[in-house]
This record gives structure tokens, C-alpha cells and sequence, in this order.
């Protein structure tokens, strides 16, 4: 029991809760600067990155893929700038634009290149995949100290870890700088901080997290991660710290529940298949954010109350 | 290329007719509807729509099997995904309300956690009636090749009914995105108003997901009515570009899909739009990039040389080298002071100067701050109004500013 | 320009801030034209004018947020650009999101930011800076409150606490009173008018027409473009205030305003 654990499950609950909290962190800023739908936006456009890696390449193999994504969500965030510039067009609409725009690119051109493989890779792109990153070599605890063994850990695991540790760091070295662009951009200005590299900066780290979580969980969900727990932890606290705490809490609840739920959940309604565990990972977010909209201490707004 | 001709004169069958009308009827449908959410600064929202539809498929798919059915009835899977969205939108709304979170947190919630309770139903239905394959997930990316003529039918009558909405609709529909407090102070609704607004985008949605997949057809809603925008500062005229666009994007896009059968019908209209939208961005004659580029240049030159021009006339040196520059260049000043061509312009500067400070106290009521410096006052006020601030310029009130 | 005093007698040394030509414009609107001014050191300046005069835009451009056109800015005759450490901004007290999650403490140690740098770890000396100075302002008391629960007076006290922790040479508010009630105005300005006598300068954006003379010793008036400028006394006059408000303003009131209260004079 606890090496079919450890071979079938550890490994995804870990590399869902290092994707959950990769997301969920830099997703507080997005929520606070009223942005959150650029993590909508840049996962969208890790199909057609991909899509244009395979063109590029003609192997499906993940450096590129992860390249080409990350390509893409730097080309689409350019994009977004440049139109909501030059055109004096809102973000909402400039994003719809690039990101639409970019998807049925992709598309587009995959269908161009028919290959039956590619067409699998665009469904996990969407969808995740998080059900067949699996350890089978070990062989119950003490594997997690046998250096042969761990070296066949799923790749996965090593990057969203290496992620995850680089987007945690940078948040705590850049902490007083987030805060403040954050809160009030033109003042921080004043002191002397760049907050429009601060603010491209964000960008691109969601960029990151959204690449790197892409490949497990799936695009689309992506976006489920990078709101919902830091959304509900924006209901827990008035505290920017604690929120963020809160957020990757609430990360962690939403990965081991919903890989929980998706596997061992409809055993218990007697069917013996289970469910896209990504799925049910953004399902189990999406109830965290409901209970904290609904019974979350600090859910009600205090800023305009009183003048 | 023959097809190509075929299919552009409706002759390349009844379904590819079929589905050409569909697509034209779906474009103007959703890009006009789009433009009332892009006005109201709400285009996401479709996006949130549109992912909460899937969902509903599945659910529609579970219980139209369970009831012994096919599960692949295009109603009952419309009507599901209707459901959903709607209750999708419904939280949406209640989100902002009830807490301090922000809409686009809400739009960004819901998008994400419906479309993965979609993906666990899919999975559920991968495995349920093994065999059976219910090709689901062409409503994500649009039918990919020919189209049932049960679909298409729904399509262009769906396509045609939305049109009659939006066209019955969009009178408050228009007042509402173009000034929400107007709308209130004469008496209508804006909640009642927003919600027909959020039906008609949900009708559009639910219409176009199977031409073109429930991630695409955000892209009709938005690129259209964005594009129109760079044509015209008027909101009905905006509806009605933003309909021809959309259009002429579905005409043509399946026209070409038609004719060239690796070409899918939804990806290939969205890059139609894309390219509008391009070509607008660059060339619209008045807020186009480049006429912008033009304009911000002119005005900056318009400004510089007012200003380094009124600066010599009283006697005081100009401190901006770029001042300095553009009046040496265009002949208007020397070392030694302006030249004669930059003396008549001063003149000329003078008379307009006069007239804006008179034209403040003619007019104090009308904001005169607009275009001073940028614009000559002739292009800022009618004739007669002119002649009421000429008039009092010379009446002996007001004091003209003189240089010697 | 009809009515510009002039200033180089009365201002013998170096102006505090220098602003020559400046231009605004959003996309086709002028925002502010060619506005000239030279706030005095050591004195209390107010800058006045109607709503869309360009007041706001015009403290914007000098701290470099609100790109400018045309025109150059210049503090104790060096350009802004390299100086901006001499300058304490307190913005509209409405440009924030006071449902941000923070407290008052945390919003005043903003201002030590640039001291302590990235890392500095928050001393025990700096916390006690941020408390002095919300001491100055009389919010000690509450250095624990989250910010959105602080009323418009207090949330304002905070802004100009944080302003105080930068310990800056010239000190640029925007619509400091705005909103806020008698207490809190009368705290600001004895604020205020400490910095002045420590030979700070102060700048402030302001709309209440009544108080301008009790509280400032020099005036901007623009609307647009310059209007005058000069001390209170030879400025803030009737026919000036004419010009700037035009018809916005009525004429028995603006005599009201300009003629000097009953008061010894100085």
C-alpha cells in the first residue's frame, strides 16, 4: 500500500503542490495590481509555443517545447503592450486579442503538420497530465534515500522544484520592491524604484510558472492556480505577508485533495477509473475560494468604507 | 482554387452554403455583440463565458446517456453548456459584490475552475461507455472538418436570431456602454441591462463553440469590435463595423476552409480577424499607428514652436535646444532674434492667444483648456462663436496681450 | 503671462524648484502649456488654479510619472532627474488602494525603502524613525491599523508620515486637505510649517481658496498656462484670481478672498 504510494502518487502530489505554490505566489501581485487575467492570458499561449517548437525542432522533446512556450509568452506579452500602447486600447481587450489570436495561430498551423503525437501533446497541454509522472523504481521509503533511485524521478519533478525554489527566492530578495510598485507605483517611482522592470519582471515570472506548471497540469488550469488560492487568501488576512502564506496553504490543500479526490474518489462511487487529477485540483481551488467568499474573516472590503 | 470560387459564391454544396452563412451570421452577430462588452471595458468576461460552457457539455453528454439517449444531440449539449455558463456568470458577478475581490479575480477563477470541473467530465466520460467516442472535444477547437448539417442549421438560425437581439436590444444596450450614469439618471436598469448584455455574449458563445471551439470564440467577441474602434469614434457606427468585420472574417474564413480542408473553420476565421485587426492598427486614417506617430509629432513640433516663438517675443531666451532647433530650421528665428517669417507668425500666434483668453471669459462655462496651444482656436470653436470672442476683444473690456 | 511678478527680487536665493516651459499634453490635450515657476526655499508655495488647470499633472512631471513634452525642471539648480532623493512626494490620497493588505507602520517604513536599500533588514532605528514621525502627525497611537480602516484624515496623516521618514529637502503634496477634517488639516499644516522652519521646502497642489492666505507664503496660479506667481501678498489679487478662474468664480467672493485679512502686518 504505502509503495504503490510512494511509486503512483507521491511524486504527482509533490510536482502539484510545487506547481500550485509556483503559481499561487506571484498570483497575489497579479490579484493586488488588478492583473490577474495576465496568467489567462500567457498560459493560452503555451499551445502555439509549443506548437512552433515542434515546427522548429520536428522532435517532440520537453527542452524545446519549454523553450517555445516560454518564447511564446514573451512574444504575447510584448504584444499585449505594444497594442494596448500604440492602439490606447484597454488590457482586458489587448490581451483577448494576442492570446486568441496566438491560440488559433497554433492551431492553425498544427493542423498544417498532422502528426497524430503532436495532436496528443496539444490535449495534455491543455488538459495536464500530472496521472503518469510516476517513480516505479522505488521501492517504499528508503528509496527516498537511494541516490540510483532517486535519479529516476520524473524530470518534472526537478524542474517544477528548481522553479519553484527560484520564483520563492526572488520574492523574498524583491519583497520591499513588490510590495511598494504594488501598492503605489507612482510613489515608488519617487524612491527611486523602477517599477515598470518590476512590473515586466512579474510578468515574466508568471511567464515561468505558467511554462513550468503547463506540463503537468495542463494550460488551461494553470489559471485556476494562479488565482484561486491567492484570491481566498486575500479573504484571510490583511496582511500582505500572511497572505501569501496563506496562498501557498491553500496551494498545498488544493493539490493534495484534488489528487486525492480525482484518484481515490470514484472508488468510492464503485467505478474503478479515475478522474484528471489537474482537473480536480482547480475543482478543489475553486471550492476553497467559494468557503472563504462565504465565511473568510477578512472577505468583506475595508478600503472605501469610511471618508 | 476552383472550390475556392465555388465556395465563395455559395455553390460548393448545400452544407459548405450552409455552414458560409453560419459562420457570416455568427461573425456579425459576435462582433457586434463584442463591441458593447469591449465599450463596457468587460471583454474577458466572454473569455470566462466561454470556458464555463464546458462543463455544462459534459454534464448534458452524463445525463442524456442516462436517460438512454445518444448524448451527442446538438441542443441538449447547448443547452447545457448554457446552463453552466450562466451559473458561471452568475458568480461572476456575485464575487465583486459580496467581497473585496476584484471582477477580474472572479473572471479568472471561474474560467479556470469550471473549465477543470469540464476536464474531470470528460475524463469520466472517456471511460464510461467505452467505445463510444463522443467527440467532445471538437467543441474546444471547433469542428476541425465538415460539419454535421444539424449543426449548421443551428448555427445560422442561432446566428440569425442573436443578430435580431442585438439589433432589437441596442438602444439601452448602446446608452449603457456609453455612459452608465446617464443610463441610470434616465431611468434605466444597468444591472437588468448588463445581464441581457452577458445573455446575448452567452448566446453567441454557445452558438459559435462548435464552428469554432469554446477558446476561439472569445476571439470573435473581442478582435472585431477592437478592430472597429480604430474607424470610428461613434458608438452606433462601432456596432456596425465591428458586425461587417466579423462578418466578412466568417465569409471569408470558411469560404477558405471550404476550399482547403487542412484549414479548420475556426482558427482560420480568428486569423482573418487577426489580420484586420493588424492592418487597422497600422493604417486607420485617424488613430492608426502611424497617423498617431504623425500627429504626436506634429503636435509636438505645433508646441515648440508656439512656445520658443512666444518666448523670443518677450524678450527671454529659449532654454530647449530642440526649441531652438526646429525655429532654426524652419526659417523662423536666427542668432540675432526671429526672422520676418517668424515675426508674422508671432503675429499670428498673438491674435490666436488673445482670442483663447477672450474666448475663456466669452465662454467661461465651456471647457476652453481642450486644444489651447495645439490647435488654432478656428478649429476649436464654430464661426459665429468665433465672431462673439472677436467682437469682445474689441470691445474695450478686455486687454490684449501686445509684445514690442 | 499678462500679470507674471517678478520673482528674482524677492527670492535672493536659489529657487527650491525651477520649472521652465513645461508642457504636458495627454494625446491631444494640453495638459499644461508651457508653465515657468520657481518655488522659493524655505517657504510654504501653493499651487492653485481650477479643476483641469493641470495641478496635479504639473507635480507629476516634475517627479518624472506624467512624461513631459517639453520644458526642464530643475531643484537647487541641478536637473530632477538624478535629484529626486531631495524630493518627498504625497500623492492623492485617492491614487491608492486602501484595501490593500498592509498596516499603518509598513506604509510609513515605504519612505525608509530607499535607505535601507533591498535587504537592510528594518532596524530597531528605523522602526523608531517611522514611529517618530507618525508621532509628528499624531498617529502613534494606531501604527497597528490596517489602512483601510483609517478615515480619510488619517489615511492622509499616514501618506504625509511616510513623507516625513524620507527626511527630504522639498516636500510635494498634492491636495494635502482634500477630504479630510478640521483636526487633521490643522495637524498637516503645523507639520507643515515645523519643515518650513527647518528650511524645508514645501509644495503643495491646493484648491481651497479660503485658506490660501493663512497658510502659504508664495503662490503658482495656473490654468493651464501660468498665470502669476509671486508672494501671497502681491499675487493672490483679485484681478489675478480673475484670470485663473475666469466666470468660474464669483466676483464678490474672489474681492473677498484676495483683500488681506484684518491682521498686523508683518
Amino acid at each position: 500500500m504505502i509503495n504503490e504510494f510512494i511509486q503512483f502518487s507521491l511524486t504527482p502530489i509533490l510536482i502539484g503542490i510545487l506547481a500550485g505554490i509556483s503559481c499561487a505566489v506571484p498570483g497575489n501581485f497579479l490579484i493586488l495590481k488588478r492583473q490577474a487575467l495576465i496568467g489567462d492570458a500567457i498560459s493560452h499561449v503555451v499551445l502555439p509555443g509549443i506548437v512552433v517548437a515542434f515546427i522548429f525542432t520536428g522532435v517532440i522533446s520537453t527542452m524545446p517545447m519549454l523553450l517555445g512556450a516560454a518564447g511564446a509568452a514573451l512574444v504575447a506579452v510584448i504584444l499585449i503592450e505594444i497594442i494596448k500602447r500604440l492602439g490606447k486600447i484597454e488590457p482586458g481587450a489587448a490581451m483577448g486579442v494576442v492570446f486568441t489570436g496566438m491560440f488559433a495561430l497554433g492551431v492553425l498551423i498544427l493542423e498544417q503538420t498532422d502528426t497524430s503525437k503532436v495532436h496528443l501533446d496539444v490535449e495534455h497541454a491543455l488538459m495536464g497530465n500530472l496521472e503518469s509522472l510516476i517513480w516505479l523504481k522505488a521501492q517504499g521509503w528508503q528509496s527516498l534515500f537511494d541516490l540510483d533511485v532517486l535519479k529516476t524521478l520524473p524530470d518534472e519533478l526537478f524542474r517544477i522544484i528548481f522553479v519553484c525554489g527560484f520564483i520563492l527566492s526572488l520574492t523574498v530578495i524583491f519583497w520591499r520592491w513588490l510590495k511598494i510598485v504594488t501598492f503605489d507605483e507612482e510613489y515608488a517611482r519617487t524612491i527611486g524604484i523602477h517599477s515598470s522592470i518590476i512590473n515586466f519582471s512579474l510578468v515574466i515570472i508568471t511567464a515561468i510558472a505558467a511554462v513550468a506548471a503547463f506540463e503537468s497540469v495542463g494550460s488551461i488550469i494553470v489559471i485556476a492556480m494562479f488565482i484561486c488560492p491567492p484570491a481566498a487568501a486575500r479573504l484571510m488576512t490583511n496582511k500582505l505577508g500572511i497572505q501569501v502564506i496563506w496562498s501557498i496553504v491553500f496551494a498545498i490543500l488544493a493539490a493534495i485533495f484534488g489528487y486525492i479526490i480525482a484518484g481515490y474518489g470514484p472508488l468510492w462511487f464503485g467505478s474503478e477509473n479515475s478522474v484528471s487529477a489537474a482537473g480536480m485540483i482547480a475543482v478543489v481551488s475553486g471550492i476553497i475560494l467559494l468557503l472563504t467568499c462565504m465565511y473568510g474573516p477578512c472577505r468583506e472590503s475595508v478600503g472605501q468604507k469610511k471618508d | 482554387m476552383n472550390t475556392f470560387v465555388q465556395a465563395m459564391l455559395f455553390q460548393a454544396g448545400y452544407n459548405v452554403a450552409l455552414v458560409t452563412v453560419g459562420a457570416i451570421l455568427l461573425g456579425i452577430a459576435a462582433g457586434s455583440a463584442g463591441t458593447f462588452l469591449f465599450l463596457r471595458k468587460r471583454a474577458l468576461v466572454s473569455d470566462a463565458i466561454a470556458h464555463a460552457t464546458l462543463p455544462g457539455i459534459g454534464v448534458a453528454f452524463i445525463i442524456m446517456i442516462w436517460l438512454g439517449g445518444d448524448g451527442r444531440s446538438i441542443l441538449g449539449l447547448l443547452f447545457g453548456s448554457a446552463i453552466t455558463a450562466l451559473i458561471g456568470l452568475f458568480i461572476i458577478e456575485w464575487i465583486p459584490r459580496r467581497t473585496r475581490l476584484p471582477e477580474d479575480a472572479a473572471i479568472g477563477s471561474v474560467l479556470g475552475v469550471f473549465f477543470g470541473a469540464g476536464i474531470v467530465l470528460l475524463t469520466v466520460i472517456q471511460t464510461m461507455s467505452s467505445g463510444r467516442q463522443a467527440g467532445l472535444e471538437s467543441f474546444l477547437l471547433g469542428s476541425t472538418a465538415g460539419m454535421l448539417f444539424q449543426d449548421a442549421i443551428v448555427i445560422a438560425i442561432g446566428g440569425f436570431f442573436s443578430i435580431l437581439g442585438i439589433w432589437i436590444a441596442r438602444r439601452p444596450l448602446t446608452i449603457v456602454s456609453f455612459d452608465k450614469d446617464y443610463a441610470i439618471s434616465v431611468g434605466y436598469d444597468v444591472r437588468q441591462i448588463d445581464l441581457l448584455m452577458m445573455g446575448l455574449v452567452l448566446g453567441v458563445t454557445v452558438i459559435g463553440m462548435k464552428l469554432v471551439g469554446l477558446i476561439l470564440i472569445v476571439a470573435m467577441l473581442i478582435i472585431p469590435a477592437v478592430t472597429a474602434r480604430f474607424w470610428s469614434n461613434r458608438m452606433d457606427e462601432v456596432v456596425v463595423i465591428a458586425g461587417f468585420l466579423g462578418g466578412l472574417s466568417g465569409y471569408i474564413g470558411a469560404v477558405l476552409s471550404a476550399s482547403a480542408p487542412s484549414l479548420p473553420t475556426g482558427p482560420i476565421i480568428v486569423m482573418i480577424a487577426i489580420v484586420l485587426f493588424v492592418l487597422s492598427l497600422f493604417l486607420a486614417p485617424n488613430s492608426g499607428v502611424f497617423s498617431t506617430f504623425i500627429e504626436r509629432r506634429k503636435t509636438k513640433s505645433n508646441i515648440h514652436r508656439r512656445q520658443g516663438l512666444l518666448t523670443i517675443a518677450k524678450g527671454e531666451n529659449v532654454v530647449s535646444s530642440f526649441t531652438r532647433k526646429l525655429l532654426a530650421n524652419e526659417g523662423l528665428s536666427r542668432t540675432d532674434g526671429l526672422t520676418d517669417k517668424g515675426k508674422k507668425l508671432v503675429t499670428k500666434i498673438l491674435i490666436d492667444e488673445n482670442r483663447w483668453i477672450a474666448a475663456k471669459e466669452v465662454y467661461p462655462d465651456k471647457d476652453m483648456n481642450i486644444n489651447y496651444g495645439i490647435k488654432l482656436i478656428e478649429e476649436t470653436l464654430t464661426k459665429d462663436e468665433l465672431l462673439k470672442v472677436d467682437q469682445y476683444i474689441k470691445s474695450h473690456k478686455f486687454k490684449s496681450i501686445t509684445y514690442d | 503671462m499678462i500679470n507674471t511678478t517678478n520673482t528674482s527680487e524677492i527670492t535672493p536665493s536659489k529657487p527650491a524648484l525651477k520649472i521652465q516651459g513645461l508642457t504636458v499634453s495627454y494625446g491631444d490635450k494640453t495638459a499644461i502649456f508651457s508653465v515657468d515657476a520657481n518655488f522659493p526655499t524655505a517657504s510654504m508655495s501653493a499651487i492653485i488654479g481650477p479643476n483641469g488647470a493641470g495641478k496635479s499633472t504639473l507635480l507629476k512631471a516634475v517627479i518624472g510619472v506624467q512624461p513631459i513634452l517639453a520644458g526642464q525642471v530643475h531643484i537647487f539648480d541641478n536637473p530632477v532627474k538624478n535629484n529626486l532623493q531631495k524630493i518627498a512626494y504625497v500623492p492623492q490620497r485617492v491614487s491608492v488602494d486602501w484595501d490593500f493588505p498592509t498596516n499603518v507602520i509598513d506604509v510609513v517604513q515605504m519612505g525608509l525603502y530607499r535607505q535601507v536599500g533591498l535587504l537592510g533588514r528594518m532596524k530597531g532605528e528605523q522602526t523608531s524613525i517611522a514611529m517618530d514621525c507618525l508621532d509628528r502627525v499624531g498617529m502613534a497611537d494606531m501604527w497597528q491599523q490596517q489602512i483601510g480602516q483609517l478615515s480619510g484624515g488619517q489615511q492622509q496623516r499616514v501618506f504625509l508620515a511616510r513623507a516625513l521618514a524620507q527626511d527630504a529637502e522639498i516636500y510635494l503634496l498634492d491636495e494635502p486637505f482634500s477630504g479630510v477634517d478640521a483636526a487633521t488639516e490643522r495637524a498637516i499644516i503645523d507639520v507643515l510649517k515645523s519643515l518650513k522652519s527647518k528650511n524645508k521646502s514645501i509644495i503643495a497642489v491646493h484648491h481651497d481658496l479660503a485658506t490660501v492666505r493663512d497658510y502659504f507664503d508664495y503662490v503658482l496660479m495656473i490654468n493651464i498656462k501660468n498665470i502669476a506667481e509671486g508672494l501671497i501678498d502681491e499675487t493672490f489679487t483679485n484681478e489675478n484670481l480673475q484670470s485663473t478662474y475666469g466666470g468660474k468664480l464669483e466676483l464678490t467672493h474672489a474681492e473677498e478672498l484676495s483683500a488681506p485679512k484684518d491682521r498686523p502686518t508683518k
